[in-house]
């Protein structure tokens, strides 16, 4: 069974396992307290693994593997690759961040960040609900561990708690629905599973029931109502780096098995999870919007606008008409949800990167007056921030209105006379949006500072940060290539 | 690249530059780079008013470039009489605003410099936007320069009013953004205007969608009752921003009635034009009436603005040629007027700080020269015949008697409430012995003033003399969209 090619498919994640487990003694030997030579080579690693997603996405193939156990087409390469370099630039943020905070003092950071980005391979790649579960609990398991990194912190220690508790469970939920679906239809293989309900004789009960406790998993993992308590907790609680490590990257994965498991796998029973996930995404922007507006500390505000957020998202899975010819449709409505995670992502990055380049040794910036006169004391990085708080907001020419966009036609275009009404709900809470979003600017530009303190930054995080504050605006101005691979990736997947 | 791409990217390009090099310490050079970019703006513009051939309703310059192919969204300009003047009328306002900033602004001079342009290429960008999305694009994304400039160098109270008018405004676009999107899948994937213009639609849909276009334009113009917005924010924003948003930012959603409201749904609209024409008559009336009672003057130019526009509106909606006309004449009038008004304060403003009337009172003994600017403008905000004023508002009430005698009546009343509110201030503030000490230390306009009121002055003395070009201009256009309001889009 194991032929050339599915070692082929595979090459990425074998290639980081391995540098992972190298990366993990090659620091034994490194001593600089900002441990340089450890995160010079995580990120040369990181760099060929995105090249070789890259490639892999642009060749555009579905290919599977390992006796059809994973999976590689250009809707998971391409996430993989963004999640990649996702982990990448939290790396960059991150590290100077974590030096002041004892964070360094052995690599575990970047150990367990590789593991953690395997897990999302893993996640992404899987074609089979084990490998999907595996992929889970290696991802979230170096979370925890990442929260925890923080040894004597009591916040972050609780936080990790928390999110350990909490996590184990929604693990359950996820285990106990695959091991429903299992039972009804004999198969662990998403395709298998496809084919099984589509007979249409596997009593619907069952299905459903499992199907539930599936919904419940992912919703948990993707952090929307009612299961986001864990979100402003976990997001307050955990060093910054880490938050945006678990508030990042990891969404591109989270996004990937809802596709995996909800479209691949029980589209038939579209009917029954759409439903459920219309219930959710309500109540992830009415929760997420209205309770953001209730924070004062930037990153619980945060931590409430991806509750909100996240709820978009659904909207955009909503929108997939099943019945009749409607490949079209289906894929508008499904890449418009992907176009959504990945600018989100790409804006998260940049709003946190702010919030840690703030954070200088010994004072955390997480209040949302510790931005104040941000403008006075640095016109460009108030100007990225602001950029990214926009962009959340959907206005445009940011890259986030066309986010929203993309998610409102899918959603009219279904034709039904309550996608319309949904749109203008949706509409009415980012309004809402706005003007918590607004507040954070209102406070970098209209108010004084209170320290008159330069804002230093190493060169990489500089850079970096630059350019991702530049690439929320630019593509705000030319969206077309972003949208058109999304709209391919996914048509390519339906159409197999 | 095209005359009209010109138009547009200038301005932000140079807006850009000054963000991204700007430094407080190089303030002048700021001020003097800005200068020039205002300038090449408002010259790269001029070339259109050569080439604009006045005897077609089509598109003209246009440009057609695909933008994002998912969506079918194209890159698509061009100027049609309607909108002509509004490309020239923004670039010539942004250059006296710039000139009126000059050292009044000490405090990061760049980024207020920089806004002002981004903010001129993007309205001039909404004039010109023939792609649903790009004026939605354009249209929003004003919002952001404008909310910086009233917040950071705002009055007091400047928090509340750029809150105010971000949430306000946005309130209405996002129901317009709907209604576009609807529009978008309903015509089977376009966001041309042209598709739309020709979209049979039937009743209902139209006065669903009449309606979330009204909640965008109605909130821009503003007409009564969502007009609240305007005092607040004028009040608080600094005279720059008060001179942009009078004169460039209401003509948005005016100018967005013309061009969705009217075509689009042109059943609707007729259905529905006595609400707009009560609406825009309560506007002329009654806002005339507030205005009379204000104590600030900057309040009181706000509300004669909304009856003024409430003049727009009117002529809008009785659909004859010279009530449309009448309008668009009126909102190029009220550009340089109201932009005029506002300045105006702006010079007493940086002398006493104050915009209250009361602190004020025979101003026209220590500035003789500036009070004769203000006379000149205050008749030509009551509409005295041989000002700009004039020209619009006779259009509207003569378009309005024949439509419907009352109504026509009923507005021209505005113009005794105009005259009533304008001359009064002006007596109050200008005429009468000189009141108190910071009046007496008063200095007459210096150059830089002298040159910013006379642009304005000279503006406005040759549209009240001489209207004829730009009648001209919008005459074919005019009768080219009355002629498609008159056919019913319903289809059978």
């Amino acid at each position: 069974m194991i032929d050339k090619l599915s070692w082929f498919t595979a090459y990425p994640e074998i290639l980081l396992m391995v540098m992972a487990c190298v990366i993990a003694l090659f620091d034994l030997g490194v001593k600089t307290p900002m441990r340089g030579a450890t995160y010079a080579l995580t990120m040369l690693t990181l760099a060929v693994v995105a090249l070789l997603q890259c490639d892999l996405a642009l060749g555009n193939a579905t290919i599977y593997g390992f006796g059809n156990m994973v999976v590689s087409d250009a809707m998971g390469n391409w996430l993989k690759c963004f999640a990649t370099l996702a982990v990448m630039v939290t790396l960059v943020y991150g590290r100077p961040y974590a030096a002041h905070r004892d964070m360094l003092r052995g690599g575990e950071l970047f150990t367990l960040s590789l593991f953690a980005l395997l897990g999302m391979f893993v996640m992404i790649s899987g074609n089979n609900l084990l490998v999907i579960y595996m992929g889970l609990e290696l991802l979230t398991l170096s979370s925890y561990a990442l929260v925890a990194l923080r040894r004597d912190h009591a916040v972050a220690t609780e936080a990790a708690m928390k999110y350990f508790v909490l996590g184990a469970m929604a693990s359950g939920f996820l285990l106990y629905g695959m091991s429903m679906l299992y039972g009804a239809t004999g198969s662990l293989d998403i395709n298998a599973i496809f084919k099984a309900i589509s007979t249409g004789q596997i009593r619907h009960q069952v299905l459903v029931f499992g199907l539930v406790f599936v919904v419940a998993g992912l919703a948990f993992k993707l952090g929307v109502v009612p299961f986001h308590m864990w979100i402003p907790d976990v997001y307050q609680g955990a060093p910054t780096a880490i938050t945006l490590m678990i508030g990042g990257a990891p969404k591109l994965a989270a996004f990937g098995i809802t596709m995996r498991l909800l479209v691949e796998g029980l589209l038939p029973l579209a009917i029954d999870w759409q439903q459920m996930l219309m219930v959710l995404s309500v109540g992830s922007l009415l929760v997420g919007n209205l309770a953001a507006i209730a924070q004062t500390n930037v990153k619980r505000m945060l931590a409430f606008s991806t509750i909100s957020q996240m709820g978009f998202v659904l909207l955009g899975l909503v929108s997939g008409v099943v019945n009749g010819d409607a490949l079209t449709f289906a894929a508008n409505a499904y890449s418009s949800a992907m176009f959504y995670v990945i600018t989100y992502v790409l804006t998260t990055l940049a709003s946190f990167g702010i919030l840690l380049l703030l954070s200088q040794e010994g004072f955390e910036s997480e209040e949302i007056v510790d931005l104040a006169g941000l403008n006075q004391r640095s016109p460009l990085y108030a100007g990225v921030m602001a950029v990214c708080l926009l962009s959340l907001a959907g206005i445009p020419p940011l890259v986030g209105f066309y986010a929203k966009l993309a998610v409102l036609q899918a959603l009219v275009a279904t034709g039904q006379t309550f996608a319309i009404g949904l749109a203008v709900f949706a509409v009415m809470l980012s309004l809402i949006g706005a003007f918590y979003y607004l507040r954070v600017i209102k406070v970098m530009y209209f108010d004084e500072p209170i320290t008159a303190s330069n804002v230093v930054a190493p060169i990489d995080v500089r850079v970096v940060l630059c350019i991702n504050g530049a690439l929320v605006l630019l593509l705000g101005l030319f969206p077309a290539g972003l949208l058109a691979l999304c709209g391919n990736a996914v048509r390519q997947m339906l159409g197999t | 690249m095209g005359l009209l791409s010109l138009a547009i990217w200038t301005p932000i390009a140079f807006g850009i530059v000054l963000l991204a090099l700007g430094r407080d310490e190089q303030a002048p050079m700021v001020r003097w780079v800005a200068l020039i970019g205002a300038l090449v703006s408002f010259l790269v513009t001029l070339p259109l008013y050569g080439r604009f051939d006045t005897s077609t309703a089509a598109m003209q310059f246009v440009e057609n470039v695909p933008w994002i192919e998912r969506f079918n969204v194209n890159y698509h300009l061009g100027l049609d009489g309607i909108s002509f003047w509004f490309v020239l009328l923004t670039a010539f306002i942004n250059l006296v605003v710039v000139i009126a900033g000059w050292e009044v602004i000490t405090r990061k001079v760049n980024q207020y410099m920089g806004a002002f342009l981004i903010l001129s290429g993007l309205m001039i960008g909404v004039f010109c936007a023939l792609d649903g999305l790009l004026f939605y694009v354009f249209f929003e994304a004003t919002l952001i320069p404008m909310y910086l400039i009233i917040g950071i160098w705002g009055g007091p109270n400047k928090i509340y009013a750029a809150f105010k008018f971000f949430l306000y405004t946005l309130l209405g676009s996002l129901l317009m953004l709907v209604a576009l999107i609807y529009l978008y899948t309903h015509s089977g994937g376009s966001f041309d205007l042209a598709v739309w213009h020709a979209l049979p639609l039937n009743s209902r849909t139209q006065t669903l969608l009449f309606f979330a276009f009204f909640a965008a334009f109605a909130v821009k113009v503003p007409m009564w009752p969502v007009h609240t917005w305007l005092p607040d924010v004028h009040v608080e924003a600094p005279t720059g921003g008060s001179a942009v948003l009078a004169a460039i930012m209401l003509k948005l959603g005016a100018y967005g009635f013309l061009r969705f409201s009217l075509p689009i749904a042109p059943d609707a609209a007729q259905h529905w034009a006595w609400l707009i024409i009560t609406l825009s008559l309560i506007a002329v009336v009654y806002v005339g009436l507030v205005a009379m009672v204000q104590q600030d003057m900057k309040k009181l130019v706000a509300y004669s603005s909304v009856a003024h526009m409430g003049f727009v509106t009117l002529g809008f909606f009785i659909f004859n040629d010279l009530g449309v006309s009448g309008g668009i004449v009126q909102m190029i009038a009220h550009g340089f007027v109201s932009g005029a008004m506002f300045l105006s304060i702006g010079v007493l403003y940086d002398r006493v700080h104050s915009r209250e009337i009361s602190s004020y009172g025979g101003v026209v003994n220590t500035m003789p020269r500036f009070a004769a600017f203000s006379l000149f403008f205050a008749m030509a905000n009551c509409g005295l015949p041989g000002t700009a004023g004039f020209v619009g508002e006779w259009m509207v009430i003569l378009g309005a008697v024949k439509y419907n005698f009352w109504i026509g009546m009923i507005a021209a009343s505005a113009l005794i409430f105009g005259a009533a509110y304008t001359l009064w201030m002006f007596k109050r503030v200008y005429l009468g012995p000189v009141v108190n000490e910071d009046v007496k230390a008063l200095q007459d306009i210096n150059g830089r003033e002298f040159l910013m009121l006379s642009m304005l002055a000279a503006a406005v003395l040759w549209m009240g003399v001489y209207p004829k070009p730009f009648t001209d201009v919008m005459d074919v256009s005019v009768a080219q969209l009355l002629k498609h309001v008159a056919v019913s889009k319903i289809a059978n």
